[in-house]
């Protein structure tokens, strides 16, 4: 009984603490990861409720071009495609918000104009030097090959987004329920706008050294998505998908690292997952709730 | 903060509102056309007229958020004591789907106050149960804004109205889609904040309602066809003339030529 017990106790230790107690790389990406999720969890759920969730793929796309750059000056540096993202997406987001203020075009057409155009400038720029194999490391990531430096950026970025959070909590929120009583009374609208739309292109960027351009936006939208069905506040909503984001991190580890699949994509498949069981049966509207026969009060 | 002096009861000389040949509109065609006069402090004015005459237009340049094609809108006071205007435009754009509750939306009527940073304290949260009281919603603070029927809904905007503590209040049709009851109880605040010298503006399209609790009426069809006590404005002729005015903007006007006297 207490060798079955034994055994048991050794098949999950291997299973689930091993990875991380053998291998180092294992513990960055673990470490990398929750920085990440700490940060995308609250951004992402603003981006839902503000109905921004393609905002994110058109922002990823915008920051290849100078992720590229940045490849081409200086190789498969990450301090350097950073830079380089960041200062695309943020280039890409003032021109469409310069665009939408002084034309008839609405946010979303003149957003994908520019990400489109920046999407096909990157591709141009990664294909003069280098091959498809430094393509994919853009746009997949590689969690597993997490270095110090990308490690401070990633908890930078974590700890630049949440704090810039705080400070902008209430106008972000009251820009979100009602933009035009928030007009009325204040101006902090149009630079509340703005600078969350920075906190995004950060937490992409930040995102995309782990997981990439394209993926990084799964570890923000399909949390948020998910703490849809299990909160019916704000904070809690929050506090579910950053929970989520970060499980599905650690789900995502553990089972590349058995499988040997690769580790950014599994990430996002987990939280896909997680997804599907909030869609399912999560209280808040969940479809099995659907289909439990519930009485109705009195009142 | 430094305390202001307390009100003088019946008199809020700096809430006064002026129009100067004034001509508001959208692609240089005029929505309120060449209209002049003062709406002085303290008064309880409605605006009527058909639709498309200019009303919620006027009220949105006295709100700050259309600039005029011509002329001016002078609000009293100096460019340091120019007064608060609280506006409630007729469709507030408001999301309701957001996972926010009624007490906090209407705790955002604080924001004069509070600003993006202080704290909401204890005083404010019984300015903000008083609030709810007065509109009649009280106990139902936790509850989510998207719970609540489109009457209910209304009440939470004029309480949140009422938090503003503005001394000038615009009303763009604000009994839209409201039953009786609700009607009344919403009048009843209005007819309060009248008491307390405010200056309140609304556009609204009940005559009945504004021969009962409004003294001054705008009668508006783009321009003013009259401007008075509101029995002297609503009189049959004048109705008949504010109705003939046309609604269609004409694609091939000319420019005014009364800008040039």
């Amino acid at each position: 009984m207490r060798a079955k017990r034994g055994m048991m106790f050794d098949a999950l230790y291997n299973a689930l603490i091993a990875p991380f107690a053998e291998f180092d790389f294992m513990r960055r990406a673990l470490v990398g990861s929750i920085a990440l999720s700490l940060g995308a969890g609250p951004v992402g759920v603003f981006m839902m409720l503000r109905r921004m969730s393609l905002f994110g793929d058109a922002m990823a796309h915008a920051i290849l071009p100078g992720a590229a750059i940045g490849f081409l000056v200086s190789g498969l540096s990450l301090g350097a495609m950073t830079l380089g993202g960041l200062a695309a997406g943020i280039l890409v987001v003032l021109l469409a918000g310069l665009v939408t203020r002084n034309t008839a075009l609405k946010e979303d057409a003149s957003l994908a104009a520019f990400y489109l155009i920046s999407l096909a400038a990157g591709v141009t720029i990664v294909s003069l030097k280098g091959s498809n194999i430094d393509l994919l490391h853009v746009l997949f990531g590689s969690i597993l090959a997490l270095d110090d430096m990308a490690l401070m950026l990633l908890a930078g970025i974590t700890t630049c987004t949440l704090l810039t959070l705080a400070v902008l909590y209430r106008p972000l929120v009251v820009e979100c329920v009602d933009p035009g009583y928030l007009q009325s009374v204040s101006r902090a609208g149009g630079p509340t706008h703005l600078i969350f739309l920075v906190l995004v292109v950060m937490t992409l960027v930040g995102g995309f050294s782990a997981l990439g351009t394209l993926l990084a936006v799964g570890i923000m939208m399909l949390p948020a998505a998910s703490a849809r069905f299990w909160a019916s506040e704000l904070d809690g909503m929050i506090v579910a998908a950053t929970l989520t984001a970060i499980l599905s991190s650690l789900i995502g580890l553990i089972v590349s690292y058995h499988s040997g699949l690769p580790t950014g994509p599994v990430i996002i498949l987990s939280t896909g997952c997680l997804y599907a069981i909030s869609l399912l049966f999560g209280p808040r509207g969940g479809l099995v709730t659907r289909f439990i026969p519930r009485v109705h009060l009195e009142a | 903060m430094i305390a202001s002096p307390a009100k003088l009861p019946g008199s809020l000389p700096d809430s006064e509102i002026r129009f100067d040949d004034l001509t508001l509109g959208y692609d240089r065609h005029p929505a309120v056309h060449h209209l002049s006069g003062t709406i002085p402090g303290g008064s309880l004015l409605a605006i009527v007229g058909p639709n498309g005459a200019g009303k919620s237009t006027l009220l949105k340049g006295v709100a700050g958020a259309l600039a005029p094609l011509n002329g001016r809108i002078e609000i009293g006071g100096t460019a340091e004591t120019r007064p608060r205007i609280a506006y409630l435009p007729q469709l507030a754009a408001l999301d309701r789907t957001f996972p926010i509750s009624v007490a906090d939306v209407v705790a955002s009527g604080l924001w004069h106050n509070a600003g993006l940073f202080r704290r909401i304290g204890p005083r404010d949260t019984a300015a903000i149960d008083q609030a709810l009281a007065a509109v009649g919603l009280a106990g139902f603070e936790r509850r989510w804004i998207g719970s609540l029927s489109g009457g209910q809904f209304q009440r939470a905007l004029f309480a949140r109205l009422t938090l503003q503590d503005a001394p000038i209040i615009l009303l763009d049709e604000p009994l839209n889609a409201v039953d009786d009851k609700t009607a009344a109880d919403l009048l009843g605040l209005v007819k309060r904040w009248h008491g307390e010298s405010r200056t309140i503006v609304a556009a609204l399209h009940d005559l009945h309602v504004v021969r009962g609790l409004f003294p001054q009426t705008l009668l508006l069809a783009r321009e003013a066809i009259a401007w008075g006590r509101t029995d002297d404005v609503l009189t049959p002729s004048n109705l008949t003339a504010a109705r003939r005015m046309s609604e269609v903007f004409d694609e091939h006007a000319h420019e005014c030529a009364r800008n040039a006297a």
